[in-house]
């Protein structure tokens, strides 16, 4: 989870100033913020639980690529506004609905931190549905790039749902769910479904991310690695 | 400052006694300290100036997101970036209230926008300057939103409502930025060798330009009499020049920096800090487009409002629709 929020936030943030309008760029930098913010918790906890002296920081800062547990989804370039939000429509999607479910987990910390997030995440998919709504059922070039975004994306939605022996939750049970919210959005925004299922997959298990992350993770941890003794 | 070498339309200060009684009306509520409104009657002069310095202004913090935008995706710590994504947020929303403000004067934000992007307008000269450590963050914080505070505190006197009104806000974020901006370098300055490298080095670029920010001495410019007249500038560059340099120097010591001008020595008599003048053939440079990073900032705002046009266009296709589809149901 904390993975998650850390590759997508940075990747949002690196918007920060060049939004196609100021209102998106406000708009860019809370989504980031919530995210970074929820790494702080998932990888804080992840740290307690493992107990090695370890905090978010080199969880976020020290592991190389290897080690990172996130979805090929999120590492995904932003390439254009429209890749960029419809990326972001089918994680919140996602994301909302699993912490819906680690809402209930036994374990209070993890049920906390869901909770606190659902709260931003359930915004986020109300704001990224209506921005795809939107440009799919813009001009004739918003919708073209809106369905560019889908049918590039949509190889990584499948990830999503491969249930390992890490997870809380049962998430390939979620895809119902998850097609019948996605589905909804996407008919409304004029959109179609791309009918081949294949995916991608090795982002969550870590066994092979895309090119994307290291060179991602090689901006994001230079200076720590740089000048390892400082405090920042 | 963000709006620097704004010149009045004006000819110079009239006396009220010169004044037709519509324009003495107006300055006499200014003189007493009342707020003008949107809606009130203003000298055409008053409006254009109001547009450029606030436009200037607005300008300003939206070039200003992108040097430290540079540095969001290398922050070192999920607390520092966290921390810098909200500063560069704040300077967005900035950018937002002061385009209503100018937009309560009757000039659109798309306008105004266009006139940044051909070069009809201007925004701060500090920001052609390059981030190239992350020590630039600190000073950037402590130094440039120091200076722009500055200038901006008194403008919450300033008579004209909603420009007053969006700097009271602009000024509470302001501040908190400074201190994250003295935060960073106090870490940076008690940290490794490397580290007071960067933070010493930092000053020593950004120095120069954020004496520069309060624009050249305007001790006989007509342009800022007017301006003061209508207050709409509240003290003379030189003024507000001095009393930043006498509030950075004892911060500068506090951080075991050296400031960089050999000059630099206390004068008991003014009480303040004598100093040397920046490099103003520099500034003029910079105001002339030659700034080290000005290419690059205007190729940014360019590209990104370029890159922008079909999501704009888009969202307007799609409100029409849907206002279409209203109607038709109504």
């Amino acid at each position: 989870m904390g993975d998650n929020s850390l590759v997508l936030g940075h990747r949002v943030s690196e918007w920060c100033g060049i939004a196609p309008v100021l209102e998106e760029d406000i708009a860019l930098a809370n989504t980031a913020l919530d995210l970074i913010g929820q790494t702080q918790l998932w990888l804080g906890l992840a740290a307690e639980c493992e107990d090695r002296g370890r905090d978010a920081d080199a969880l976020a800062f020290r592991r190389d690529v290897w080690d990172f547990r996130n979805l090929l989804l999120v590492e995904q370039p932003n390439r254009d506004f429209g890749h960029t939000m419809m990326r972001q429509f089918l994680f919140d999607a996602w994301h909302s609905l699993v912490l819906a479910a680690l809402k209930s987990s036994d374990n209070s910390e993890i049920a906390a931190i869901a909770e606190k997030s659902l709260k931003e995440v359930t915004y986020h998919l109300e704001r990224s549905s209506d921005t795809v709504i939107a440009l799919g059922n813009g001009t004739e070039e918003s919708h073209k790039r809106m369905q560019a975004g889908l049918d590039r994306l949509w190889p990584y939605v499948g990830e999503m749902f491969l249930t390992d022996k890490h997870d809380l939750i049962d998430v390939a049970a979620l895809r119902p769910a998850f097609d019948e919210l996605t589905n909804d959005v996407l008919r409304t925004a004029t959109l179609s479904i791309p009918t081949d299922n294949f995916t991608h997959k090795g982002g969550k298990t870590g066994a092979r991310h895309t090119e994307h992350l290291g060179h991602m993770i090689a901006t994001m941890q230079f200076l720590p690695r740089a000048y390892p003794d400082a405090k920042w | 400052m963000y709006a620097q070498m704004v010149k009045s339309t004006g000819t110079g200060v009239k006396s009220l006694d010169e004044m037709e009684p519509q324009e003495r009306a107006f300055q006499e509520r200014i003189n007493a300290g009342d707020k003008i409104e949107p809606k009130d009657w203003m000298p055409e002069g008053y409006r254009k100036n109001l547009i450029r310095q606030i436009g200037q202004h607005a300008h300003s913090e939206i070039v200003g997101q992108l040097p430290e935008g540079n540095w969001i995706t290398r922050a070192p710590t999920l607390e520092r970036k966290a921390i810098l994504l909200a500063k560069v947020q704040d300077e967005a929303g900035h950018g937002l209230y002061l385009y209503c403000a100018a937009e309560t004067l009757g000039a659109t934000r798309d306008e105004l926008t266009e006139m940044l992007l051909d070069g009809r307008m201007k925004y701060s000269s500090i920001f052609n300057y390059p981030t190239l450590t992350w020590a630039d963050m600190g000073a950037v914080g402590w130094l440039v939103d120091g200076a722009a505070i500055m200038n901006q505190v008194p403008l919450q006197r300033t008579s004209y409502g909603p420009y007053a009104r969006a700097m009271v806000r602009i000024c509470k974020e302001e501040s908190f930025h400074q201190r994250q901006g003295f935060d960073i370098m106090m870490t940076m300055a008690k940290g490794t060798d490397a580290q007071k490298h960067m933070a010493q080095d930092a000053f020593n670029r950004f120095w120069g330009p954020s004496l520069m920010m309060f624009g050249p001495s305007d001790e006989n410019s007509v342009h800022s009499a007017q301006s003061m007249a209508w207050k709409i500038k509240m003290n003379s560059n030189d003024e507000l020049r001095q009393k930043f340099v006498d509030q950075t120097v004892p911060q500068a010591e506090y951080l075991g920096l050296t400031v960089p001008d050999e000059n630099l020595k206390w004068n008991e008599e003014k009480g303040g800090y004598n100093f040397s003048q920046p490099d103003w053939d520099e500034f003029f440079d910079v105001l002339r487009g030659n700034g080290p990073e000005t290419t690059e900032r205007m190729e940014a705002r360019n590209k990104a409002w370029d890159d922008g046009a079909w999501v704009r266009d888009g969202m307007m296709a799609h409100a029409a629709k849907k206002k279409a589809m209203k109607v038709a149901a109504e």
